[in-house]
């Protein structure tokens, strides 16, 4: 049994540290890790994909289509465009947030008006939240990322200190008690 | 686990320097270069281990051969084309051989997730004679340092690990052990084997191809290469990540797991290939593997069936075998673990999001002006190559790093001969990143300045290395360990080289970066113009944003012109989003009619 997270985001919001601290948590609640990450030129305000596996025995770094159990959009766009990697009956955790790529805001193509229905309809359960809200309430706007895997969290069996170990490492000590509360805000939002 | 032993998850690069740490690592030396850079990086924490980023790769490469000859175990880094800059070096190195052992790490990118070009660096090993191991994960990169060491101090040669994008950037927990051990080998004088006079190179190369052979030998039972006999039907050659896209995709298969690549272990692969009627072979790019392969009169399928160019994936893997499996084996679809296909629109018909220059990026002020002047620019390797894309749409040729200056000069003897395009003549700039300067632009300009060429350098100084994720170089008073050193005086440099005009402006100010850029384009002189100013990203100080006073926006979308993402039309009238506003100014010096003004960042 392997268990697949795709992060889609825009460069800048944090999927990929969100997907080290996830990594690090499935690590510590005892299971094989395998992630994939996207450095260099692609993060200056570019789609941004990491992807986070775990089980028994993990292989490919990269998940197949059609594959993951959960989705992880951080931008409407972006999560339509990585939601093929969805499996048939899987989770989406949504953040309501659309930020318009160049070509739009240039006016040569248009924003994809119906993304959160679009991504609805193609998984089996559908969370969305507004987690840039969720976060500035929890004390520091950046938090976007920790807010997305306290919904995520709910679906999984990790014991709570495998959590707070991986927040408590990747995130600067002063900004760590404002993500305590947005993993638990982004709980709430989901449970 | 024994003391001293950790578990951790790390990605490829970091394996890599833990690797060469546990061995006992003590020079190490690179360019920074996407997906390359993080082994530098992470090992200039670890204690005891002299590390610099090199100029360039070329110059990294050589003080790991002075290194390693003075008998210090010796890693050196670079992404795939610096590999090309280092050839030279690269070339020679194994005739005179090594004493501690010297391991070159060179870190492929099928895809060019952020490359200008997605070669194989496979055929660096072969072309040189050198023996190349390649892993498939980040436990299997720390394992290979430590045996790459110890073959190329067995062998007297220097060893290839070549890793790729996936390798690199994904992690996988590692045991490793967190201790360095002392490896300290005597110096001793051999100038027959170490200067590469013709009559020495003449003695060296014959031990070169002999060693060769004595390493085909050790392939043949070296851990790294193994078989995993399931499937009586399937049989699949692959290595690096290519071995988890094939398990992934047809978890049946049996597989020839290739790590030890180069020499191929022959009688291990003819052994293998006795049990199937015909071999798949999955690697990514070229048909290396699937060349020595068929070379041997093996049946090999291969590229037919598998893309050539781009990443693979698990599902490109099954897709591109499934079918020729079945007919050749009966298999449905030869054992593709296929996946439920998933009810989403085609990625591809949805607006694609191309990585953009930030907001408030000094680039985006320097080429907009470039483009207003319709200039011809040519250009080189950093985040600035992002401002060919529109509306900007500033450059109009890019090879490598250092490329914009030689090329201008090439531009500008073309158009100063031409009839047909003598419009152009007088309107050459060429562009260059500081780092880059460093790396390979300087002898340009000496070039231009020997040869008297009429034409403008202009040196985008941003005070770091930005696209790679804000590295020193030799311009910014840092080193890689953290010490203070000589800050390279740009200005200086380029009038010790007979530059006579050099000038630095600032490319916020719009008007001031057009101005000097016309009193200098088109003179009768080499000119330097140094736009400077730190990346924005680096900034860390509070910062007035801009906003759109509605009244007075006549929606004209002139602002737009800069293709700053953080301003957007709603509906009639231009907006900012505050957020992302880095108060460069620029788009309030476009407006005309003054409805961008400067307020105190609430956030």
């Amino acid at each position: 049994m392997v268990t697949d997270v795709v992060l889609a985001g825009v460069g800048g919001q944090g999927n990929v540290l969100s997907a080290r601290i996830l990594a690090e948590a499935a690590m510590r609640a005892g299971y094989r890790v395998k992630t994939s990450e996207v450095h260099g030129m692609a993060q200056r305000g570019g789609s941004v994909v990491c992807m986070v596996r775990w089980g028994e025995e993990v292989y490919s770094p990269l998940i197949p289509r059609g594959r993951a159990d959960f989705l992880l959009a951080y931008e409407l766009l972006e999560g339509l465009r990585f939601l093929e990697y969805l499996r048939p009956g899987g989770t989406a955790v949504v953040n309501d947030y659309r930020l318009d790529p160049l070509p739009v805001l240039r006016g040569d193509a248009a924003y994809p008006e119906d993304a959160l229905g679009l991504i609805r309809e193609a998984s089996g359960k559908c969370v969305v939240l507004r987690a840039r809200d969720l976060a500035e309430e929890a004390g520091s706007a950046r938090a976007v990322g920790t807010v997305m895997l306290g919904a995520l969290s709910v679906f999984l069996q990790f014991p709570r200190t495998a959590w707070e170990d991986s927040l408590r490492q990747r995130v600067p000590p002063r900004a760590l008690e404002a993500n305590l509360r947005a993993f638990e805000m982004g709980r709430k939002a989901a449970g | 686990m024994r003391s001293g032993d950790k578990r951790e998850l790390l990605s490829g690069n970091e394996a890599v320097a833990r690797g060469a740490y546990a061995a006992g690592v003590r020079v190490a030396c690179a360019y920074p270069g996407t997906p390359s850079t993080e082994i530098l990086e992470e090992l200039t924490k670890l204690p005891g281990v002299y590390c610099e980023w090199s100029p360039n790769e070329k110059v990294a490469l050589e003080v790991g051969i002075g290194a390693c000859l003075g008998g210090a175990r010796t890693l050196v880094a670079m992404k795939h084309v610096g590999l090309n800059v280092a050839a030279d070096p690269w070339m020679t190195l194994p005739y005179i051989g090594v004493n501690a052992g010297l391991v070159l790490v060179v870190a492929d990118d099928p895809g060019m997730h952020s490359s200008q070009n997605e070669q194989d660096s496979r055929y660096y090993a072969r072309m040189a004679g050198v023996p190349l191991l390649e892993p498939s994960d980040s436990m299997e990169a720390y394992r290979m340092v430590g045996a790459a060491f110890e073959l190329s101090e067995r062998y007297d040669t220097p060893v290839l690990l070549r890793l790729e994008t996936r390798v690199s950037h994904s992690r996988t927990v590692v045991e490793y052990e967190d201790q360095r051990r002392e490896v300290d080998f005597p110096y001793e004088k051999d100038a027959v084997k170490r200067v590469m006079i013709p009559g020495h190179a003449r003695l060296r190369h014959p031990v070169l191809l002999r060693r060769l052979e004595e390493l085909a030998r050790e392939a043949e039972i070296s851990p790294f290469n193994r078989v995993e006999m399931r499937s009586d039907r399937v049989g699949i050659v692959t290595s690096g990540v290519c071995y988890q896209y094939v398990r992934e995709a047809f978890p049946e298969a049996s597989v020839l797991k290739l790590g030890f690549v180069y020499p191929l272990p022959e009688r291990i692969a003819r052994d293998f290939a006795s049990h199937f009627r015909r071999l798949y072979v999955v690697e990514e790019l070229e048909p290396f593997l699937e060349e020595a392969l068929k070379a041997l009169g093996l049946d090999v399928m291969g590229k037919a069936r598998i893309p050539r160019e781009g990443e693979l994936d698990p599902d490109l893997v099954g897709s591109s075998l499934a079918e020729i499996m079945e007919m050749d084996t009966g298999l449905q679809d030869g054992g593709w673990n296929r996946p439920e296909a998933a009810r989403a629109p085609r990625s591809s018909t949805l607006p694609s999001r191309p990585p953009v220059m930030c907001p408030g990026c000094p680039h985006r002020g320097l080429f907009y002006v470039l483009s207003r002047m319709k200039l011809v620019v040519s250009s080189d390797i950093g985040c600035y190559t992002l401002s060919v894309l529109p509306p900007v749409s500033g450059i109009d040729c890019q090879v490598c790093m250092g490329a914009g200056v030689g090329m201008a000069l090439g531009l500008e003897r073309a158009f100063a001969g031409s009839e047909v395009n003598a419009s152009y003549r007088g309107k050459v700039v060429g562009t260059l990143g500081d780092s880059t300067f460093i790396h390979g632009g300087i002898t340009g300009l000496i070039d231009m300045v020997y040869n008297r060429i009429p034409c403008t350098i202009i040196i985008l100084d941003n005070r770091t290395t930005a696209m790679t994720g804000f590295q020193d170089h030799p311009g910014t008073g840092k080193t890689l360990m953290g010490e203070k050193t000589h800050a390279l005086d740009l200005e200086a440099l380029c009038r010790a080289v007979g530059v006579e005009s050099v000038r630095v402006v600032d490319p916020w100010d719009l008007e001031g970066t057009e101005k000097a850029l016309r009193e200098e384009v088109g003179s009768d002189h080499t000119s330097v113009i140094i736009s400077r100013r730190p990346c924005t990203l680096m900034r860390r100080s509070p910062h007035p944003v801009y906003r759109v006073d509605e009244e007075e926006c006549t929606g004209c979308r002139r602002c737009l012109r800069l293709g700053c993402p953080a301003l957007v039309m709603r509906g009639e009238k231009a907006w900012v989003d505050e957020g992302l506003c880095a108060g460069c100014s620029m788009c309030a010096q476009l407006c005309r009619p003054g409805a961008l003004r400067e307020v105190e960042d609430g956030d």
